[in-house]
């Protein structure tokens, strides 16, 4: 705990750098993933092959597949984010696309029926409605990313794996301890927010009073 | 009652509620046998028009082209004077109103956004769907108080209220029912029939309702399309569907032996205008007992045979709402009728009071 309150700048710093590596992720996860599931509910053919992908580059070892990008990115947090955003992948698709292809087709086809062009669809009708299981696949890239982004540290991405990796080195037990307690409230933090957005996403479409 | 201004009446690409179905044929991509096979059909505008069928006919896939939902693989389908083809396809689709069978409201909308939905595509103003919203809630039986509910707060009866008045929101012309009532209960079917008939009567749609129920065919429609493997067999009233049926597969489908069904189809007012035509002595020579039950010229001969039966009576007396008589009914008048061709369907309309 001393070491805690001595380093607070330091820990501060280190815990910040870490929630950076992790919202840089998550963007570049939504970026790709959000078409990429939207893709794969209108090409259902794709959805095999792609999933398969996915779930591979997710069997990686981290360590290892952080070591493969370096001759590529260099050392940093580029390959780290790289990384991060492929493993990203196969949690943001694989709920977002259940998300998409679980809505009622009643609903779609009355929508169409309607005459409601595709865009109108999308933002009115499948967004919404998927919306709960996007969350639930953000909530899980942000958790993984949290975890995993510990290792980065060993390929000089920064974060809170430095006190971890440091304190292993130097066996500063309290080092080690200081770290593992920052990445545990950061995510128990990031788990709760965006779970209460989930919920309220998941009123909504449920139909119960949302407060406003 | 005006339904919608003059102002979205003229931006439509169609203006008539007139269909012509002329050699539409429809073959699925995965299948070899055409789902629909050639259906010439003239829908006169204001009819509401039943196809009949049972699964796998081709029904639904038919309907489904007239709000392009599916192409036609070959014949053209026309609105008036327009080849639908030729429409662009959500405009199209906007004004033509749309119910199926699963309802299909968004959950996540309030009953009032479920039913302003096209209006909101079409950009009108919001006092406009406003008045509309509230009008149309009012036309389905709704109360006022369900505008800020959620589809999953109403019961299958009322989300299906919602469903129709979401379809009638931009005023269509035209409304497509796809099985509209086959997931209700019969109590709550046998409402929204009557409801749709008198809507139907208020408002001067075309409808074209797709079903396999043949009692609800009888009861809704003005013209029966019967299809069969895609291919349409016969296309008639529904008395004349039943008394001159065109093929045993017909005669089975609707029951032209069953005697109470015929008798459902006609109106004691076409029994009065057929004893008039003939002599009229005969009624005299009866004796006329007070005793005697009334019945309505609005009502039909099968609760006409029930009410003879179960008050022993010899005949019925016909009555209007007003105390008016119009004159006797007996057992030898049903008969008659069933043996006779003249038989005269009872006027839908006439039976719906406001």
């Amino acid at each position: 705990m001393r070491y805690l309150i001595n380093n607070l700048d330091l820990v501060g710093e280190l815990f910040l750098e870490h929630l950076q590596l992790t919202l840089i992720v998550l963007f570049f996860a939504l970026i790709i993933g959000v078409p990429l599931g939207v893709a794969l509910a209108r090409l259902k053919w794709l959805q095999g092959p792609v999933m398969g992908v996915l779930g591979i580059i997710y069997t990686i070892p981290s360590l290892s597949f952080f070591v493969l990008l370096i001759p590529i990115f260099g050392l940093g947090t580029t390959p780290a984010i790289v990384a991060l955003t492929a493993y990203a992948q196969l949690l943001l698709v694989r709920n977002w696309l259940v998300g998409l292809t679980s809505i009622n087709p009643a609903v779609l086809e009355a929508a169409r029926g309607m005459g409601m062009s595709g865009w109108q669809r999308f933002w009115q009708v499948e967004f919404p409605l998927a919306l709960p299981m996007l969350l639930v696949g953000v909530r899980l890239v942000v958790l993984s990313s949290i975890g995993i982004g510990t290792i980065a540290a060993f390929i000089n991405a920064g974060g809170l794996g430095v006190l971890l990796f440091e304190g292993v080195i130097t066996a500063n037990y309290n080092k080690i301890f200081s770290g593992a307690l920052a990445v545990t409230v950061l995510s128990l933090t990031a788990n709760y927010g965006i779970r209460t957005f989930e919920q309220r996403a998941e009123r909504a479409i449920h139909g119960a009073q949302v407060n406003h | 009652m005006t339904y919608a201004s003059s102002k979205t009446k003229e931006s439509r690409v169609t203006q008539s509620g007139e269909i012509l179905f002329e050699d539409v044929s429809k073959t699925f991509e995965s299948e070899e046998v055409p789902a629909v096979d050639s259906v010439s059909l003239q829908v006169a505008a204001g009819d509401l028009v039943v196809f009949l069928g049972p699964s796998g006919s081709g029904k639904t896939t038919l309907m489904k082209m007239v709000n392009r939902l599916y192409e036609p693989t070959s014949g053209k389908i026309w609105i008036g004077n327009e080849d639908i083809q030729s429409l662009p396809i959500n405009d199209l689709r906007r004004q033509i109103g749309y119910v199926i069978q699963q309802v299909g409201l968004f959950p996540h909308m309030t009953v009032k956004k479920n039913i302003s939905v096209v209006p909101r595509l079409l950009d009108w103003e919001k006092d406009q769907i406003q008045s509309r919203v509230n009008m149309l809630l009012d036309l389905t039986g709704l109360p006022e108080t369900y505008l800020e509910r959620y589809p999953n707060q109403l019961s299958g009866g009322e989300q299906q209220r919602v469903g129709l008045a979401r379809a009638l929101a931009a005023d269509p012309d035209i409304l497509l029912m796809d099985e509209p009532f086959a997931a209700l209960d019969a109590i709550n079917r046998e409402r929204l029939q009557k409801e749709l008939l008198r809507l139907h009567c208020k408002l001067d749609k075309t409808i074209l309702f797709v079903t396999h129920d043949v009692e609800e065919a009888l009861l809704l429609a003005d013209k029966i399309a019967v299809l069969r493997d895609g291919k349409l067999i016969q296309y008639d009233t529904p008395i004349d569907l039943v008394t001159k049926p065109k093929n045993s597969f017909i005669e089975e489908l609707v029951g032209t032996n069953n005697i109470l069904r015929r008798l459902s189809l006609v109106s004691i007012n076409s029994v009065i205008k057929a004893q008039e035509r003939g002599s009229s002595e005969e009624i005299t020579d009866i004796q006329i007992s007070d005793a005697a039950p009334t019945i309505s010229p609005d009502e039909d001969l099968r609760t006409a045979l029930s009410l003879l039966l179960s008050s022993g009576s010899d005949y019925l007396r016909v009555e209007e709402s007003s105390g008016t008589e119009l004159g006797l009914i007996s057992m030898e008048d049903l008969k008659e009728m069933l043996s006779s061709n003249q038989l005269i369907e009872k006027k839908k309309c006439d039976e719906i009071s406001d």
